[in-house]
């Protein structure tokens, strides 16, 4: 009797038998298995397919596969007219349609060098804003989701119907807008949206609070989210990471003081960024709590917006609209801090026609998505979860 | 704690007429098959099984409900009285779908074993002074041990399903009951030393006593709390209930070992799981707080006690003290988050275990040197 290896499967304990080697036994022989996570599973947050290689729970390998959403947007951008192309950004990121159209707007805006009245811009900023809030609530619920608390997520869900109902008042629509045009707005805010919206935040306020003690300060929740999927502040920013991901790495990077677009300079707000002490910089818990954060400094940004904002008196909402949209030949680059991170759309005009060459769109989800291997090397699959769960992904922006 | 023989003849009087008809349905044998007991204690078994499930997951919905600012159901009867019985009927319907590539011979027995698994300890548990199932002098050992079948059947349906996320769930939960059977069993093994007997239905006669739930075994020795809460900790990862659910981890592993399961056999599962909420409620009560035994202690002439008593009231205390406790399991799966499989295993062996064993020990002390 000897104990062999064959082939690398480990010991096998084998006996002779004239000339033929028998085995008796063999070494328990463990190998790895190949798990598709998606693109129907309840935590990769639509349409996303994880192929994982996994050894028992540990995960050693993750690859994203995408696409399965994919619309086309940016050969439809070629062939529409470009305010037509609004609707279609809208459908980007769609829990947060506002943010779309207004990193669009501005880019086109940029293009064509016009003024904006000055009440449009602080409509948008307030449009914006309450979409970030529903955005950030949607993330934040259906993190609590995938790990296991689904009581936060109807509190958001029910918060989160308040501010559709006001976009819905203001646009016409609940989720698509197509409210923030080109040049300035399809209508007026209606006559009593500024008085509802403040019902809301003083509504709003004790909610998070609410929130933060249901969910952020629970024992397992923080058990299970803090020290997972730690992002270093220096590979987050070669990933190109931005909006909270990055800046839950601790890294303090918002568009809207970095590089200020619309009326953002005059308004008073912080960037939240985690200190360390309840969390461990760059884990998923930080990443959960920029978001959390985030939604004060919003309510914040939508009260002053509301002090500030001139009167409706003799102001048309599409004064600044164009006829029609033919910039001169040129590219530009616009960009703007949307929930998940910078929205970015390039579009490059030949001069001549009213639709645009090229429209790209830099979609935050889609960089922040790719960081996805690293994360996921040698994490346990419930862990893997609670990582895509604090990317936030939104398939609509990352297949576009 | 000396049993009396006042103690024990006075709730069993009404019990001994239904005793006398139920041996003679016990000699009942045809063919050697003892038809009278499974006639006598199952059927009513059965009907407090399917009760449980169908209020279990009514009040499951609406408790959840209310604690998340919606209604619940609504539509069918009156508040959606009826709703249980109108999904059961729609899974009735349902076809009953085997996958192609799945063993069948597990899968279909899977859910079966589970089933069985929960419901066989049903027949220990004393509903009140005159129904018990069977009164084993070693019924808290036979519910013990009878529900570790529920694993086999766990690990048939995720094996059977061959489907990767099935075999994760069945896998993990191998590892979960396992495990916390050991913290639950020497929990429970404090209250038979207090007892110092394994018969379920000793045990509660022994919490009954003029001051109520003074006699119950929670409250007779200092450290009862302890091996209390442990069993309850226990209990939950042993049903798979929240924050303990990590076999059927739904954002983890879709549905866990029944992610193949459809219309009945899914249900039976189902049934299985609310059938085991019931169970590990009711030992809890009995080993704890004094099962049929009613809470309520005399004062002075005012014989509170005595009147709440009897083989009806029996039912209804333990009937309310099991829902009681399935209660706080719903309360603790709408609020809490799910644990991580490793930090689930590790609360077992170097929390619960441990401390379990102190309990054990100080127990001992106490039943041995505090009489």
């Amino acid at each position: 009797m000897q104990e062999l290896d064959i082939a690398g499967m480990g010991s096998t304990r084998v006996t002779r038998k004239g000339n033929n080697l028998v085995v008796l036994e063999k070494d328990l022989q463990t190998e790895q298995m190949v798990l598709a996570m998606g693109p129907q599973h309840p935590s990769t947050h639509g349409v996303l397919k994880l192929e994982c290689l996994t050894d028992g729970e540990v995960v050693t390998h993750a690859e994203p596969y995408l696409g399965y959403l994919h619309r086309c947007f940016e050969k439809c951008c070629e062939n529409v007219d470009y305010p037509a192309i609004v609707p279609y950004t809208d459908r980007l990121d769609y829990l947060a349609g506002m943010n779309s159209e207004f990193a669009y707007a501005i880019t086109v805006e940029k293009l064509l060098d016009i003024e904006i009245p000055r009440r449009v811009e602080f409509i948008r900023v307030i449009v914006a804003e309450l979409n970030r809030i529903a955005s950030h609530l949607v993330a934040i619920g259906t993190y609590g989701i995938d790990l296991g608390a689904f009581t936060p997520f109807l509190f958001c869900f029910r918060d989160r119907e308040i501010i559709l109902s006001l976009l819905e008042w203001a646009s016409g629509a609940r989720m698509l807008y197509n409210y923030i045009w080109v040049g300035g707005l399809a209508y007026d805010v209606p006559a009593d949206f500024n008085k509802r919206v403040m019902e809301f935040v003083t509504y709003f306020r004790p909610k998070t609070v609410e929130l933060y003690k249901l969910l952020t300060e629970n024992e397992i929740f923080v058990k299970r989210t803090r020290g997972i999927g730690i992002m270093p502040a220096d590979v987050a920013i070669n990933y190109g990471w931005s909006g909270p991901m990055l800046r839950g790495s601790g890294v303090k990077w918002d568009l809207r003081r970095n590089d200020p677009y619309s009326v953002y300079p005059e308004l008073d707000f912080e960037v939240p960024v985690p200190d360390g002490k309840v969390s461990d910089i760059g884990d998923c818990l930080s990443r959960h709590l920029v978001r959390a954060l985030e939604m004060e400094e919003s309510l914040k940004i939508i009260e002053q917006c509301i002090d500030k904002m001139p009167s409706a008196e003799g102001f048309n909402a599409r004064s600044a609209v164009p006829k029609r949209v033919r910039p001169k030949a040129g590219e530009v680059y616009g960009r703007a801090e949307n929930p998940r991170g910078e929205l970015g759309f390039y579009i490059q005009s030949d001069g001549k026609s009213t639709k645009p060459l090229r429209c790209k769109a830099r979609s935050s989800c889609f960089v922040n998505l790719s960081a996805m291997k690293d994360l996921s090397k040698g994490q346990l699959i419930p862990d893997l979860v609670a990582i895509i769960g604090s990317i936030d992904i939104v398939l609509g922006e990352v297949d576009r | 704690m000396n049993l009396t023989s006042s103690h024990i003849s006075m709730p069993l009087l009404m019990g001994n007429s239904l005793n006398a008809w139920s041996e003679a349905l016990v000699g009942f044998n045809p063919m050697g098959l003892p038809l009278g007991l499974v006639i006598l204690a199952a059927i009513p078994l059965v009907f407090i099984a399917l009760y449980s499930l169908t209020y279990g997951v009514y009040g499951e919905r609406k408790i959840s409900a209310f604690m998340q600012d919606r209604l619940g159901p609504m539509e069918v009867g009156k508040w959606g009285i009826l709703q249980t019985i109108a999904d059961i009927l729609k899974l009735l319907q349902k076809e009953d779908i085997v996958p192609t590539s799945a063993d069948k011979f597990l899968f279909v027995i899977g859910p079966g074993v589970l089933f069985v698994g929960s419901f066989l300890a049903y027949a220990v548990l004393p509903f009140s002074s005159a129904f018990i199932g069977a009164s084993l002098n070693v019924g808290l050992f036979f519910a013990i041990g009878i529900t570790a079948i529920e694993v086999v059947g766990i690990l048939a349906a995720g094996w059977g399903s061959n489907n990767k996320w099935s075999l994760y769930g069945a896998v993990r939960s191998v590892a979960q009951i396992v495990s916390y059977e050991i913290p639950a069993a020497i929990a429970l093994l404090c209250g038979a030393m207090m007892a110092g007997t394994l018969d379920m239905q000793k045990i509660t006669l022994l919490q009954s006593g003029s001051y109520g739930f003074a006699h119950f075994f929670l409250f007779q020795s200092p450290i009862a709390w302890l091996p209390f809460l442990i069993y309850f900790i226990a209990s939950l990862a042993e049903v798979n209930r929240a924050p303990f659910d990590i076999p059927e981890a739904e954002s983890e592993l879709v549905a866990g070992y029944f992610t193949e399961y459809s219309g009945m056999k899914f249900a039976v599962i189902f049934l299985a799981e609310y059938g085991s909420m019931f169970m590990v409620s009711a030992i809890i009560s009995i080993v704890f707080l004094g099962g049929w035994n009613s809470p309520l202690p005399d004062i002075g002439s005012f014989a509170l006690n005595a009147w709440t008593n009897g083989p009806v009231w029996g039912v209804f205390w333990m009937i309310m003290k099991g829902f009681f406790f399935i209660f706080v399991q719903m309360w603790l799966r709408w609020t809490l988050p799910r644990l991580r499989v490793d930090q689930l295993m590790y609360l077992c062996w170097k929390v619960l275990t441990p401390f379990a064993f102190v309990s054990f020990v100080l127990t001992a002390i106490w039943v041995v040197f505090v009489p």
